[in-house]
């Protein structure tokens, strides 16, 4: 039975459950007109609940099965492999093996040779597939009709059914506000692990103070060039440089359009140019990816050609420089929210004191927004550290230890990117390399965001 | 003090000079600076216009499609054909002999190995699939002559569109000097011509441009996005009515509300590298699946809705939820009947920004495996896929001019979609926005 066919199924029960419960309970409350007891609740709680009761514990049981179901299976098919065989083949290629069984199954080309010890493996497989998923049926079906009559015998009309089924909804919905805690735990504890992995292999000094930055690791012994260097400083440095260009473009920009969309601009003005900025905020980051690939980097080069200087063609200028563009309408956005909630007053005293209105924002409006707008900034520049697909696809991917923004250099999210696209194995350093720079991502934008979310809620209460 | 001494030392006259001097540096100051605020406004409003102008020219070719006219003549022994009931034959049929053996009825005079071999190249490979599937639907055309319009390759195409130089010299081009002579010909009897190209929107991804369609991305997007929105919206709206309704002030509320601050802020690579090692490698679901894409991505929406919940749950006044509590409602009963019909429109408009968000991203995709070349259409949850924005990563990628076509054209897709959503939002705001 196919999984969609019994989520139908159980579906019907429960409906069906909640039918039951409800006419249930006007049964043991009496005839209209002639009520022997009250119902504590409405009927439909008392449906509701037969409902929950028939439904939530058969589909919690259908999520295990389903989670649990391949690995027992492949457990079982392997057990039954005859020893000497597993034996003679390595772990390794036990997977290999174990894909093999599991294409036979399904009717793909398989990449060993299909022996009789195979195809028994197979069918194996596929038998022990249809038991299980039979299996789960009769499970949940029974569970479901158990659940129903549980609480059909509960049925009183003292039964304090609203309670609980509200107790339920609330325990759903607590649930699911953990969710948000369980994925920072989930984060932090999957590039923990294997960015602990890493270190075992590469020293923690290396790695935090090398210069040099080539991953790949020797496949033979005697091989010259690639011997595996870890240090992330220049990948750090790269990151700074590119976000550095950005920080250049966009912070003068968004700040001044900030500035004079609040201060200055008259309605039909705003109204045209503010969607506009959030038109920009809204195009996703592949696109600027491709603009500054195909269109930014050419024309830096040309230009730089053509005053004399030598450009690379993946140079930290262009890439930086969408980068700023993407950032404007984040930068000018969060300023305008903080521009805004500058008292009135603040402007109408020193107008007072005949101040020209570039020089109240100037000496009395941005000091006072001043710890927004840095929070603001800060934020930013989060988001420039941790912005990818434009770098990786108009950054270098070589490391380059350089200040000069002509040159290609390399960023952190491009190296987690090169490391992790394409097939690797899990247990070489240049893959777990990936999840040490995921790691050192996660805790520079962690810090910078906590820093910034605390400056802008200090700065809000201030003048709330 | 010392600004008195200064007033009292000079005369009214210079003093009023003085003043008047000083105030028209100050005027001046204010023009420049609103100058300033101005140029910046328009330096990013023309950020955007180059941007969206570069793309639009660049992809409103790709739209179009160049077809060559050639006299195919089906002949069963050069295809190899010797049942016709048999479909697996008609399939595997040389079709490419066929075109061959057509361009060189056309251009007799081509007799030289190499020459014959550039001429063929003029003709997409693509061809062949386009022959068979006019002989499966019409078999009667077998034996017959059929005057064709084929797919012209990818460089023949870029040329009709005008962006390969003749002038620049022969080896610095991808079309040679006698491919023009026959190009020249074709079209000076009228056996070229430019049409629509749907196989942009009918086809999945392929190594040969003029054969490559968002068909695919298309649907491994919508694959992707309904998971998410599935998982997200129901998900985002239960934490941010527990959060705002019922939880009480204390550290652990404290701790879920900074939690969620900083998921919003969390670069969108790491979630892949969430995704890459709790759903694949720990829980074993498949590498490039649009289910563990949609699951990424319900992780980096949901801080999204669930603040965009949030903030329309807290704009349903208080009288409301006293009004109901007043005539006896329970809490919840409060809540879902009261608070959650008033607050939905916020949500909704919260939860659509939010997949806009989610049809846009692409890195933590990108570290799922969902960057794989796939030619097939995927059809379920767990088909290896790939998304819009990730095809549009993987052609900018590609050299030939026909791909950055392409790239334009899927972009120009994805923006239309993404418009279109952000629309729907600002749509339901203005319909449902209420001042209390």
């Amino acid at each position: 039975m196919q999984i969609s066919t019994l989520l139908l199924i159980l579906s019907l029960i429960v409906l069906g459950a909640y039918y039951l419960g409800l006419r249930r309970s006007l049964q043991v409350a009496g005839r209209p007109g002639k009520r022997k007891h009250t119902l504590h609740s409405l009927p439909s709680y008392y449906g509701l609940l037969a409902a929950l009761w028939s439904g939530i514990p058969a589909a919690l049981i259908i999520v295990f099965w389903v989670a649990a179901q391949n690995t027992v299976i492949t457990r079982l098919v392997v057990d039954a492999l005859p020893p000497e065989y597993i034996a003679s083949v390595g772990a390794d290629e036990l997977t290999l093996v174990i894909n093999d069984i599991k294409n036979l199954a399904s009717g793909n080309i398989i990449s060993g040779q299909s022996g009789p010890m195979m195809q028994a493996a197979a069918e194996r497989y596929l038998h022990l597939q249809s038991i299980s998923r039979l299996a789960l049926a009769m499970v949940v079906i029974a569970l479901a009709i158990a659940g129903m009559a549980v609480i059909w015998w509960r049925i009183t009309p003292g039964l304090r059914a609203r309670n609980q089924v509200e107790a339920i909804i609330k325990a759903a919905l607590i649930l699911c506000s953990t969710i948000a805690i369980l994925t920072t735990i989930g984060i932090v504890l999957s590039v923990l692990f294997e960015s602990i992995r890493f270190f075992k292999m590469v020293p923690f000094t290396e790695f935090a103070f090398g210069l040099d930055w080539s991953p790949q690791i020797a496949i033979r012994a005697d091989q010259q060039a690639s011997s595996g260097a870890f240090g992330v400083i220049p990948l750090f440095a790269g990151t700074l440089l590119i976000s550095t260009i950005a920080m250049i473009v966009a912070v003068p920009i968004g700040l001044m359009s900030a500035i004079y969309l609040s201060e200055y601009a008259d309605k039909k003005v705003r109204a045209i140019a503010k969607p506009l900025l959030e038109v920009l905020a809204g195009i996703p980051t592949v696109v600027y990816g491709v603009f500054a690939a195909l269109t930014v980097a050419p024309f830096v080069r040309e230009s730089g050609e053509w005053i004399g200087l030598s450009v690379a063609s993946e140079s930290a200028l262009a890439a930086g420089l969408v980068m700023g563009i993407m950032i404007i309408p984040f930068i000018s956005s969060l300023s305008d929210d903080v521009i805004n909630s500058v008292p009135q007053s603040l402007r109408d005293g020193a107008y007072g004191l005949g101040a020209t209105r570039s020089e109240t924002i100037k000496q009395v409006v941005i000091p006072a927004a001043l710890p927004g707008i840095v929070g603001g900034i800060l934020l930013a520049v989060s988001r420039a550290i941790g912005e990818t697909m434009i770098v990786v696809m108009a950054a270098g991917l070589a490391a380059n230890l350089t200040a000069n923004p002509l040159e290609a250099v390399t960023t952190v999210t491009v190296q987690i990117v090169t490391l992790l696209v394409g097939d690797q194995e899990f247990d070489s350093a240049k893959t777990l390399a990936a999840f040490a720079l995921g790691l050192l991502l996660f805790i520079v934008t962690l810090c910078l965001n906590v820093i910034a979310l605390h400056v802008v809620r200090r700065y809000r209460e201030q003048y709330e | 003090m010392s600004s008195t001494t200064v007033f009292n030392s000079t005369t009214p006259h210079r003093d009023a000079d003085a003043v008047n001097r000083r105030l028209k540096k100050r005027y001046a100051a204010e023009r420049r600076f609103r100058l300033y605020g101005l140029l910046s406004v328009a330096a990013a409003i023309t950020f955007l216009v180059i941007l969206l102008s570069s793309i639009v020219a660049n992809g409103l070719p790709a739209f179009q499609k160049t077809y060559l006219q050639l006299d195919i003549t089906f002949d069963q022994n050069l295809l190899g054909i010797d049942d016709v009931s048999d479909s697996g034959q008609l399939i595997s049929a040389d079709y490419q002999r066929v075109v061959k053996e057509a361009l060189k009825v056309k251009f007799p005079e081509v007799s030289d190995r190499r020459d014959r071999r550039a001429l063929n190249a003029l003709v997409s490979n693509g061809a062949a699939y386009q022959l068979a599937a006019m002989l499966k639907a019409d078999l009667s055309l077998l034996n017959t002559s059929q005057s064709v319009w084929l797919y012209a390759d990818d460089d023949v195409d870029t040329y009709f569109k005008g962006n390969i130089d003749r002038n620049i010299p022969e080896s610095e081009r991808r079309l040679k000097d006698k491919q023009f002579q026959w190009l020249d010909k074709l079209e000076a009897e009228e056996r070229v011509k430019k049409s629509f190209n749907w196989t942009f929107l009918t086809a999945g991804d392929s190594r040969e441009p003029e054969q490559a369609g968002i068909r695919g991305a298309l649907m491994g997007s919508f694959y992707t996005i309904v998971v998410t929105l599935l998982l997200s919206f129901p998900i985002g709206v239960a934490a941010a009515i527990y959060l705002e309704e019922f939880a009480p002030k204390n550290r652990w509320t404290d701790l879920i509300e900074v939690n969620i601050n900083n998921l919003a802020a969390v670069p969108s690579i790491v979630f892949g590298l969430l995704g890459l090692a709790v759903f694949i490698n720990f829980f074993g679901l498949p590498r490039s699946a649009p289910l563990v894409g949609g699951l990424v991505l319900t992780l980096m929406t949901l801080p999204t809705i669930i603040i965009a919940s949030r903030a329309a749950i807290k704009s349903v006044p208080p009288s409301i939820r006293e009004a109901a509590l007043g005539v006896g409602a329970s809490k919840m009963q409060t809540t879902i009947h009261h608070v959650l019909p008033l607050a939905m429109p916020g949500m909704l408009t919260g939860t659509i920004i939010g997949m806009a968000q989610a049809l846009g991203e692409t890195a933590p995709l990108l570290m799922i495996g969902m960057v794989a070349f796939i030619v097939d259409v995927p059809g379920s949850f767990s088909d290896p896929a790939t998304v819009l924005p990730v095809q549009i990563y993987l052609w900018a990628d590609s050299p030939e001019r026909g791909f950055v076509e392409l790239t334009s054209a899927a972009i120009l897709v994805l923006l239309v979609f993404l418009a279109t959503m952000n629309f729907l939002a600002v749509l339901l705001r203005k319909k449902f926005e209420r001042r209390w």
